[in-house]
């Protein structure tokens, strides 16, 4: 039996505990924390039971309280997700209860665990023994689909809270963080200068993508650090992934790697990005993207 | 003024190449061994709050140079808790020896990254305030008042927000906005004389067998098969046609 922490998107599901599910293979328990997402837990395939976990603690994230929560219904092998919320939880959970933590997981076959280490230069596989809580990569585990009706219970467990929100300030612009995006058009030091960027927004906003970029340029144009994709910055795993003008520095190869298809746009045949491109183009980007734009037009 | 706890660990460069030989990343063939990159911006975030800096490194014998550099660019105590591979002991070990280093320099206020860039699993932070009974924040990316009460910028699910923490607490930090410091020639000499205590995990009474994880193997990340390479930009409906229809991922 696979405990399951949800991950809460505002008061839903977040799509990943449904891959959190799919890992589990069935008869999962899965934890709402705020009861958030519950009715929607309940009706995927896979799921035996789900508990509502209620209290005045998850009105804000407080990964010690939620931890403390949670952990007091949560029991044998715990999967979250590895996103933020999960990781701290994922954390605060195993060290209260003395188990073992395993974060950013890409594979699991029974005792046997995979992960990717250096960000991605090398997997390692580790045996576990005994109870332990895992997080899982976001997009690497089949979802399990709906058909469910699993049972849901509601236990009132709050904790103490340590922090307090003073000031939420909202994002500068609307655009689509990297890591939630599932498609992502990054741009390097081959896009000339900052102002070209515009260029690549352009094309990011015909097909809902998010713009990344290199950490070369987040340095240099002083770009938001936030859209830095590598190995100091946000690793990623959209379906789609567009490189332009990104010569494929090993540190930002370990960032991107695992994107499911990748499309590398640059003059130079000899760059290192051709050598994990799915698909590579041998051109400068302002004949390029004026040719994807109008491709994309006419799909 | 606050004394902090900073914990560091050394990782192979970002720039490394990581060879896997027999089953195992070869540690040999590491050109370059660093300051994980969050972890400088937590000590520099240390040096700024302008008390006294204890770092705590939990490593091999190679991992002393990590202590130095952080004593040539301010770090008052250097305390290195001696163990030969990280690999053979679980998350929780590695928690509970931090935290009982913590416990030993004194301080309530522990500053890390909020990752270390080889396993990047930041657990680490987190579960030290665990076994501390602190409060955490993660992937602090500014940081303002004291003790009392320190002000952290963290990401939240609708941009930013600032949250009000205090000690005892576990700041894991961002990449912040601060300059790193360098050492000047006076510091690396300073540094080079500052004494390293070493101890072991037993001293702490944090007991090492029977770790729950064994690592099997290591590897190299599976190879892609070659992609398709085309010329020009009269290619690029080509491309975009294959990935609606080959990809089926637009």
């Amino acid at each position: 039996m696979v405990t399951i922490i949800a991950e809460i998107s505002g008061s839903n599901l977040h799509p990943v505990t449904a891959q959190l599910v799919g890992a589990a293979g069935g008869d999962a328990t899965v934890l709402c924390p705020g009861g958030f997402g519950a009715a929607e837990a309940a009706s995927l395939s896979g799921v035996a039971k789900v508990i509502a976990v209620e209290g005045d603690c998850f009105s804000t994230f407080d990964g010690g309280a939620w931890a403390s929560a949670l952990g007091s219904v949560a029991s044998g092998r715990i999967y979250a997700a590895s996103t933020p919320h999960g990781r701290e939880i994922a954390a605060r959970m195993g060290s209260a209860k003395n188990l073992p933590v395993v974060q950013d997981v890409t594979g699991i076959d029974g005792d046997s665990i995979t992960r990717p280490i250096y960000s991605g230069k090398a997997m390692e596989t580790l045996t576990v023994s005994g109870d332990y809580i895992l997080t899982l990569r976001p997009n690497t585990f089949e979802a399990a689909g709906d058909g469910g009706s699993a049972d849901v219970s509601t236990v009132n467990q709050s904790a103490d809270v340590a922090t307090s929100v003073r000031e939420a300030i909202a994002k500068a612009s609307e655009r689509l963080d990297v890591s939630e995006a599932d498609i992502i058009i990054s741009g390097g030091r081959g896009m000339g200068n900052k102002d070209n960027f515009v260029h690549l927004e352009e094309i990011a906003d015909k097909i809902g993508a998010a713009v990344g970029a290199s950490r070369a340029v987040v340095d240099e144009w002083g770009l938001p650090h936030s859209i830095q994709v590598g190995q100091t910055g946000k690793t990623v795993n959209p379906s789609l992934y567009i490189a332009v003008g990104i010569s494929g520095a090993i540190q930002h190869l370990a960032g991107m790697r695992s994107s499911k298809y990748i499309v590398a746009i640059n003059k130079d045949a000899d760059a290192p990005i051709f050598g994990v491109a799915d698909y590579g183009i041998v051109a400068t980007w302002e004949q390029a993207l004026p040719a994807l734009s109008e491709a994309l037009d006419n799909l | 003024m606050t004394d902090i706890a900073v914990l560091l660990k050394q990782v192979p460069d970002t720039t490394a190449k990581i060879v896997v030989s027999g089953g195992r990343v070869d540690e040999g063939a590491v050109n370059k061994w660093s300051m994980s990159p969050y972890d400088e911006y937590a000590l520099e975030a240390a040096l700024e709050m302008g008390g006294s800096v204890t770092v705590i490194t939990c490593g091999p014998d190679r991992a002393r140079k990590m202590l130095t550099d952080a004593a040539a660019v301010g770090a008052s105590e250097l305390l290195h808790v001696q163990v030969d591979d990280l690999t053979t002991l679980d998350s929780n070990q590695v928690a509970a020896i931090l935290a009982a280093a913590v416990a030993k320099t004194g301080a309530d206020v522990v500053f890390c990254g909020k990752q270390a860039s080889d396993t990047n699993a930041g657990t680490i932070g987190p579960a030290v305030a665990e076994k501390m009974g602190a409060a955490c924040v993660t992937m602090v990316s500014e940081l303002s008042g004291d003790a009392n009460e320190f002000l952290a910028l963290r990401p939240a699910a609708n941009g930013m927000e600032r949250v009000a923490i205090s000690s005892p607490c576990v700041i894991a930090f961002d990449k912040t906005v601060n300059e790193l410091r360098r050492p000047n020639v006076k510091g690396i000499m300073m540094a080079k004389k500052k004494a390293i205590e070493a101890i072991l995990p037993s001293d702490l009474g944090v007991d090492i067998s029977g770790s729950n994880v064994t690592l099997q193997s290591q590897s190299p990340p599976a190879e892609k098969p070659a992609g398709q390479k085309f010329e020009g930009a009269e290619s690029v409906p080509t491309v975009v046609r294959k990935l609606r229809e080959e990809a089926k991922v637009l």
